[in-house]
């Protein structure tokens, strides 16, 4: 049964008005006093974050909860997962429902400045495309005149769709819809003859299909999707702890540190490894934590190589190439400011 | 007691402790007492709640102000009864939301009304199997949460319906297919008018021919079939003028573009699966309702009318239909609030109603929660106490007039 968004909005209300003491600082203490991190994820979108069979969290985003798990609690495994669509997200995250969101967010300068959110780092440069059945013998996006569109209402893909169409002056029917799952049976029951998300998710969409050679990702981008985690306005500290902790991930990647190798890679003497994994220096506790914190984000789930490839990379049904998100040494965008 | 009380205060002086005691003791005064005691924690409570709200959104460097409704909504709608742009505001998103409600509401009120009293009058009629099986199926209805059903309609509609090149059809006007019902869209001639000044004027003759009809019978007792003559009226004076006016009335049918049919009105499967859902669900409440109205009226009734040799189908409009209707009017204003507010649910399916406009999408783009919520919540409260109003009046209008 899927959870209406109206009446979580409500609660959200309610919650924003009863909790007495909001958003100081203290984000720290309350997830430590509470032992579990409140990691507001996906409801569903294979690759980023998703329940397999068991009912065990998955995905690129659900991987990042447990490393940041890892750096503040010291167990990768005490996340709780907070499912939530495109409009309950950041309502969860003010009324202090959630800690962090890791939800494929977009940055944009309206969340950032006017709905009073921190986003953190660009984990996932992405961009917004569209899938269509190659047998509408549609071949690039502007010959969608005149289509009925699957959107997930409450997107930053929303507002990029009408000024799309609106640019290139055709008309389309938008059909607003909650979640990732909801548009695939949509787009699937031929309700609307294009589903446009980000092409990340289009990809990982399309691996779920029983023929997935019969769909088209069309070549337009229309749009720039930065996707990365967000936290609240007001609170430094643990803005900090989420942003170095990603940022540990990365500089894993970049000196060689993972998830097999960080407790060997400790004790060497390369003094960049040693600051980053805590056996020099004191950053661990200048951020509120302990020396072992960017060690253990990455022994738990590996570093950020290894939890893209893990998810999302081309030896997976998703197989999406690094692309921008490849290290900037490979030519990407991943980059960490330095250590020390 | 009082009195004795009275006394015994006044021989202990007056100082402040006494007095208050000697009014806590006195049975008025302590009520009195105790009202303002109740409304202060009421005020004090809902003051608490209200600063406290103020505290968090400055906490979170929040403002409570409704700029954002001047602001530039940015997406678009697929149902929209006004003219509507990605470019227009938030406050005009608004608007076509609370007219999808409204559309929905409306249709919903009228086909629930309709089916409730067929279903209802079934339901005691002599006809056994007739009236089990109504039976059956008010129970069925009845029972099953009114989101099932909208997301039955809708999972119906989009999974079972073929798509828009394999739609059904009736003739080349009317295709129904997983994106909707299509039917032609009236395109009206410069003489329409007349014919629309007829069916005004059509009106006019029947108030003055029912005024004529009941002063003929009050003085000559001679009867008129008067609601077949009023039918007949209203429907063939504008059908004569619109054809000696030449038809003015071309339809334009629908047309088979690349991905959907082009032209013509197309009842999105949203509007369609809501309007539906809403309907049936009410009509099963309706149907107990109006049963429960007709079978409140005393048999004697009946007999009564009967005894003075009024026919059957007369006692039923002048005898029993008026007195069932006191009974049904009340609860039935009550179903007609309850569909309203049901249609919020069309969020679970996207239909875009004033939920999903200023409280969903506008919502999460601005980040304005509290003022949305609150837009949506007096918007509900204004069209329910609209409502609650018009039936109230219309109570009043048949309640029964001592004499």
């Amino acid at each position: 049964m899927k959870k209406l968004s109206y009446a979580l909005a409500a609660v959200a209300v309610a919650a924003l008005t009863f909790s007495s003491q909001a958003a100081k600082a203290g984000t720290l203490e309350d997830v430590k006093a509470r032992g579990v991190l409140n990691c507001i994820v996906n409801t569903g979108l294979p690759g980023f974050s998703y329940t397999d069979k068991s009912g065990r969290w998955k995905g690129f985003d659900a991987d990042m909860c447990r490393s940041v798990a890892a750096a503040v609690l010291g167990d990768g495994e005490k996340v709780k997962y907070i499912p939530a669509t495109g409009k309950t997200r950041f309502t969860l995250l003010n009324s202090k429902e959630g800690d962090v969101i890791f939800r494929n967010t977009t940055w944009t300068f309206v969340r950032d400045v006017d709905v009073k959110l921190n986003f953190i780092h660009t984990t996932y440069y992405d961009g917004q495309g569209f899938i269509i059945r190659k047998s509408k013998g549609v071949k690039h996006a502007k010959e969608l005149d005149g289509a009925t569109v699957c959107i997930q209402t409450g997107t930053t893909t929303e507002l990029n769709l009408a000024d799309y169409f609106r640019a290139n002056k055709i008309t389309y029917k938008p059909v607003p819809i909650e979640s990732n799952e909801e548009a695939r049976k949509n787009y699937l029951a031929d309700r609307c003859d294009t589903y446009t998300t980000d092409a990340s998710g289009l990809a990982a969409t399309r691996a779920t299909f029983d023929n997935s050679g019969d769909h088209l990702i069309l070549p337009e981008i229309i749009s720039k999707e930065p996707l990365g985690p967000v936290v609240r306005h007001g609170d430094d500290q643990w803005a900090d702890i989420v942003r170095w902790t990603v940022y540990a991930l990365i500089a894993g990647e970049e000196h060689g540190v993972t998830a097999a190798n960080a407790d060997a890679m400790a004790s060497k003497k390369n003094p960049a490894t040693a600051r980053l994994l805590g056996s020099e220096g004191t950053l661990g506790t200048m951020i509120g934590l302990d020396k072992d914190w960017a060690k253990r984000a990455i022994k738990s789930q590996g570093n950020y190589a290894e939890i893209f490839e893990r998810n999302l990379g081309t030896k997976t049904n998703i197989g999406l190439a690094r692309g921008l998100n490849a290290h900037y040494k490979n030519g990407g965008l991943q980059y960490s400011p330095p250590f020390r | 007691m009082t009195t004795a009380e009275n006394q015994a205060g006044e021989t202990r002086g007056t100082d402040a402790p006494n007095i208050l005691l000697r009014l806590w003791r006195n049975k008025d005064t302590r009520s009195v007492i105790l009202q303002i005691l109740t409304i202060s924690l009421l005020f004090a409570f809902i003051a608490y709640i209200v600063n406290n709200a103020i505290l968090n959104l400055e906490a979170l460097g929040k403002t409570f102000s409704f700029d954002f409704l001047g602001m530039s909504a940015s997406y678009d709608i697929n149902q929209r009864l006004i003219e509507y742009t990605s470019q227009s505001t938030h406050f005009r998103a608004m608007l076509v939301g609370l007219l999808n409600t409204g559309l929905v509401a409306f249709f919903g009120v009228i086909t629930a009304t309709i089916l409730g009293f067929l279903f209802g009058i079934i339901r005691l009629s002599h006809n056994w199997i007739a009236s089990r099986m109504v039976y059956c199926l008010i129970e069925v209805i009845r029972n099953v949460p009114v989101l099932l059903h909208i997301l039955l309609i809708h999972g119906i509609i989009v999974h079972v319906l073929p798509s828009p090149r394999q739609a059904l059809y009736v003739g080349d006007s009317i295709f129904l297919s997983n994106r909707g019902l299509t039917i032609p869209n009236p395109v009206f001639g410069d003489d329409f008018s007349y014919s629309v000044f007829a069916f005004f004027a059509a009106i006019g003759i029947i108030i003055y021919f029912r005024r004529w009809a009941r002063k003929v019978r009050d003085d000559t007792g001679k009867i008129y079939p008067v609601f077949l003559i009023s039918l007949g009226i209203l429907i063939g004076l504008p059908l004569f003028v619109f054809l000696i006016t030449g038809a003015p009335l071309t339809w334009e049918l629908p047309k088979l573009g690349r991905f959907n049919l082009k032209g013509g009105v197309t009842m999105i499967p949203e509007f369609l699966a809501l309007w539906l859902a809403l309907s049936v669900y009410t009509s099963a409440f309706i149907a107990e309702i109006v049963r429960s109205g007709i079978l409140a009226i005393n048999k004697g009734q009946w007999e009564a009318s009967q005894a003075v040799g009024i026919k059957r189908g007369r006692i039923l409009q002048l005898v029993i239909i008026p007195q069932a209707l006191r009974v049904i009017i009340p609860p039935l204003t009550s179903q007609y609030l309850n569909l309203t507010k049901n249609s919020s649910l069309a969020i679970a399916i996207g239909y875009m109603d004033i939920v999903a406009t200023i409280g969903g999408i506008s919502m999460m783009q601005t980040g304005k929660e509290m003022e949305s919520m609150i837009l949506v919540m007096g918007v509900y409260l204004s069209i329910s106490l609209g409502i609650s109003a018009i039936m109230n009046w219309y109570n009043k209008r048949i309640a029964l007039v001592e004499r």
